[in-house]
């Protein structure tokens, strides 16, 4: 078979393995974190061990690692199909592989030594960023040029949100991380004071609306109609959320930074185009929703689906959450405490984990040849792990944040504090051990995929696709 | 700001609403014609993925109209376009002063009630003592714990023994003005490392009296008594410690005794008066007092 007639869909398989194997180490590094929460001896006096030191492993892990591979792997399927052509560039392809590893493996040793900007979302240090930059450029050419040698005419949706999620990434890495290297280890930014944070949390904003949405929302654009066998909702609904979604976004990420020395004019906008955010998100989940009416009944049957439709779930719930806890007077009261982290997972493991793994269950047996998982009663299993999971993480993470913020705020009749702060933290002991048992629930769903996983392939060896020949 | 970075901020913002609204009509005007929409729906990829063109539901597109609306008043109404301050002319500096006055006005007095008591009645006053003890948990359980019982490098409060004097006066001043305790660095003062295995030898025994026969005995003349006195038992004066008891700041053990000479101690004990005002800390005072007074004795 002549390589150009056939899709590249080792690189594809290459990103989906560590797909898998990033996903448990980077949710097993948060069963720790949260268990050290509990109880903070766990890090035996060892600074690697510390939470400040693994936390960032944790949130590098998951978004970059285990998002990221499975973004770029996914978007590298999704456009060979979608554009009826061999990915461009085969070696770029793989360089893109073995580089964004590589940068992960960097952050796997640097980030316990303390080696860090202190930039949420971005504490790899500037040799690493350049490496980032690097492969991000080679990514982006690959994924483009595939678009540009397409034999459709009409791109479809999914490849517009991959490619705003790769220019818009690559326009936020380079502009947060600008910064004066002092040592191969040690870098200053460029910013200073209220500037430097302004400029963390568009960047931090944006991370999450353009790496955790719009790429997560390229993904949905394809293997939901893949797996439902249905159309699309609406061509129309998806222009008008597309361009609304990567517009607005970019204004959103003052929100984080209310109360504080950001100019007032700032926070207020921050705050509006974070509520007129609200209906581009929801398009997403309109669309992805009523694609599956018609088909309600396959949910009954098919596990892979029930991920999805439960993904669109959380993906609706937490575009709501988020521009509710925009606003400043709920912020006033969400800010800061535990609210946030169960808004976030609400999202992380609710959205975007839950639609990686239905994609994973949809994609895996067609990168290996197969019909189907190995089992189908096992993505069950992990389906109800997942889902009870991400609720038993999120719901003590509301109940604990709001009471927080409730006990941060309640005076005495004499004018005095009710509450130490150390009773707040001591109020949170038992919500933390059922975040923590949720996030066991979580991880063991993982489990359950590796096996699951590991069975479907092993016996398994690839034989090149075809290019189907466009309708 | 400039005048010229305010137009910018307002055309902007106005522009990119603007926008969303020409999105909406644009999308939603009935211009596609039943052909232009079979012709949509007609494409194809991967074989089996199309999309249809449903109209946008009209629930979301009056929620998207109605966020913008909402947001259009709001910039009306509070700062957001560049220099106008909005109709309200609201800021986050305004509303913290206005709370913090509105504060002050509801528990001024109850504050001020007992800020014109003498500490030695307040420790008999069980509300006083409540009140200080929620303000100690708030302002000072961070350094000192939550039962005053100290940590490293910072002093129990509660077992009478004080680096700068334990009248009421001197821990009222300690908590307005804070203290700045210093211990220089005196490694190259006291030359070799035998003399100072000696002086650390010497210090660490102080307890049970001084041994004038060690060699680091001038020594301690010479550099340390200026500060903690001939004998060694301190001068509240300028915080020095008493080196001849059983409290020690840091740690008794021979290595801390010997990181304090070589490197020095700093002790911070921040300035509350800005924070707090003379009220709460004459209530502080006396709860802090109280820890370490006996009843019984007076």
């Amino acid at each position: 078979m002549q390589m150009e007639s056939s899709y590249n869909d080792k690189v594809v398989r290459q990103f989906m393995i560590m797909t898998i194997a990033w996903g448990v180490i980077g949710m097993l590094v948060g069963i720790f974190i949260a268990a050290e929460l509990i109880w903070p001896g766990l890090s035996f006096d060892q600074p690697w061990l510390t939470y400040s030191r693994l936390r960032p492993l944790h949130t590098n892990a998951v978004i970059f690692a285990f998002g990221g591979s499975a973004l770029i792997g996914m978007s590298y399927y999704v456009v060979q199909r979608t554009c009826h052509v061999r990915l461009a560039f085969d070696k770029l392809a793989a360089f893109t592989f073995w580089g964004w590893q590589t940068v992960i493996v960097l952050a796997v040793i640097t980030l316990p030594m303390g080696i860090t900007q202190s930039k949420e979302y971005a504490e790899l240090e500037w040799p690493i960023d350049l490496l980032i930059t690097v492969v991000w450029v080679a990514y982006a050419a690959v994924f483009l040029f595939t678009v540009g040698r397409r034999r459709v005419k009409h791109i479809y949706v999914a490849n517009w949100f991959f490619a705003a999620f790769i220019i818009t990434i690559a326009v936020l890495h380079i502009f947060n991380n600008l910064a004066i290297p002092v040592s191969l280890t040690k870098s200053y930014p460029i910013y200073a004071g209220v500037i430097d944070a302004m400029m963390q949390w568009w960047y931090g904003h944006n991370a999450v609306g353009f790496f955790l949405t719009a790429g997560f929302l390229g993904m949905m654009y394809y293997f939901v109609p893949k797996q439902a066998g249905r159309p699309i909702y609406s061509y129309r609904l998806s222009v008008v959320h597309f361009w609304a979604l990567i517009a607005i976004y970019m204004w959103a990420g003052p929100h984080h930074l209310h109360y504080t020395s950001l100019p007032d004019w700032v926070q207020s906008i921050g705050m509006v185009f974070s509520l007129i955010l609200l209906a581009p998100s929801w398009g997403g989940m309109i669309n992805g929703i009523m694609t599956l009416s018609g088909a309600w009944h396959k949910l009954r049957t098919d596990p892979i689906l029930k991920f999805m439709i439960v993904s669109l779930s959380f993906y609706g719930m937490s575009t709501f959450e988020g521009p509710m806890m925009s606003i400043k007077t709920v912020n006033a009261l969400s800010h800061y405490t535990d609210w946030t982290i169960g808004h976030v997972h609400s999202g992380a493991l609710g959205w975007v984990a839950m639609m990686t793994i239905g994609s994973l269950y949809c994609l895996l047996p067609r990168l290996y040849n197969k019909e189907a998982m190995y089992s189908t009663k096992l993505i069950d299993v992990h389906f109800w792990t997942s889902t009870i999971g991400v609720v038993l993480y999120a719901v003590p993470m509301w109940i604990s944040g709001v009471t927080q913020g409730l006990m941060w705020r309640a005076f005495n009749d004499d004018g005095t504090l009710t509450y130490s702060f150390i009773e707040t933290v001591k109020f949170t002991y038992p919500y933390y051990g059922i975040r923590l048992l949720g996030g066991m629930v979580f991880f063991s769903g993982m489990l359950v995929m590796v096996y699951n996983t590991y069975k479907t392939i092993v016996d398994v060896k690839p034989t090149p696709v075809s290019v189907i020949q466009p309708a | 700001m400039s005048t010229a970075w305010s137009w910018y901020i307002i055309i902007g913002t106005v522009l990119s609403m603007l926008g969303c609204f020409w999105l909406i009509f644009w999308s939603n005007k009935q211009r596609a014609s039943d052909e232009e929409i079979k012709e949509s729906e007609a494409h194809v990829w991967d074989e089996d993925i199309r999309e249809l063109n449903n109209p946008l539901p009209m629930w979301w597109l009056w929620l998207f109209i109605l966020s913008i609306l909402f947001s259009a008043i709001y910039l009306a109404v509070y700062p957001g376009l560049g220099k106008f301050a909005g109709i309200s002319e609201w800021s986050q500096h305004d509303q913290y002063n206005q709370e913090v006055a509105a504060a002050e006005a509801k528990y001024g007095p109850v504050f001020a009630k007992y800020g014109a008591m003498e500490v030695v009645d307040l420790v008999s006053d069980p509300k006083a003592l409540g009140i200080g003890k929620s303000l100690f948990a708030n302002y000072c359980s961070q350094c000192h714990g939550s039962t005053a019982q100290g940590a490293r490098g910072f002093p129990n409060l509660t077992d009478n023994d004080w680096l700068y004097g334990g009248e009421p006066a001197k821990i009222e001043f300690a908590i307005l003005n804070g203290r700045a305790g210093v211990m220089p660095a005196l490694a190259p003062a006291l030359g070799s490392e035998s003399d100072l295995d000696s002086m650390v030898e010497y210090v660490q025994s102080l307890a049970d009296g001084q041994d004038t026969s060690s060699p680091a005995h001038a020594k301690f003349v010479m550099f340390c008594s200026a500060c903690h006195g001939a004998d060694g038992s301190g001068n509240q004066l300028l915080g020095a410690p008493n080196l001849t008891d059983d409290t020690w700041l840091y740690s008794s053990a021979k290595a801390e005794i010997r990181r304090g000479i070589v490197e020095g101690r700093r002790g911070d004990m921040p300035a509350h008066s800005q924070l707090i005002g003379p009220d709460r800390a004459r209530i502080l005072a006396a709860y802090v007092y109280s820890l370490s007074y006996d009843s019984a004795a007076h």
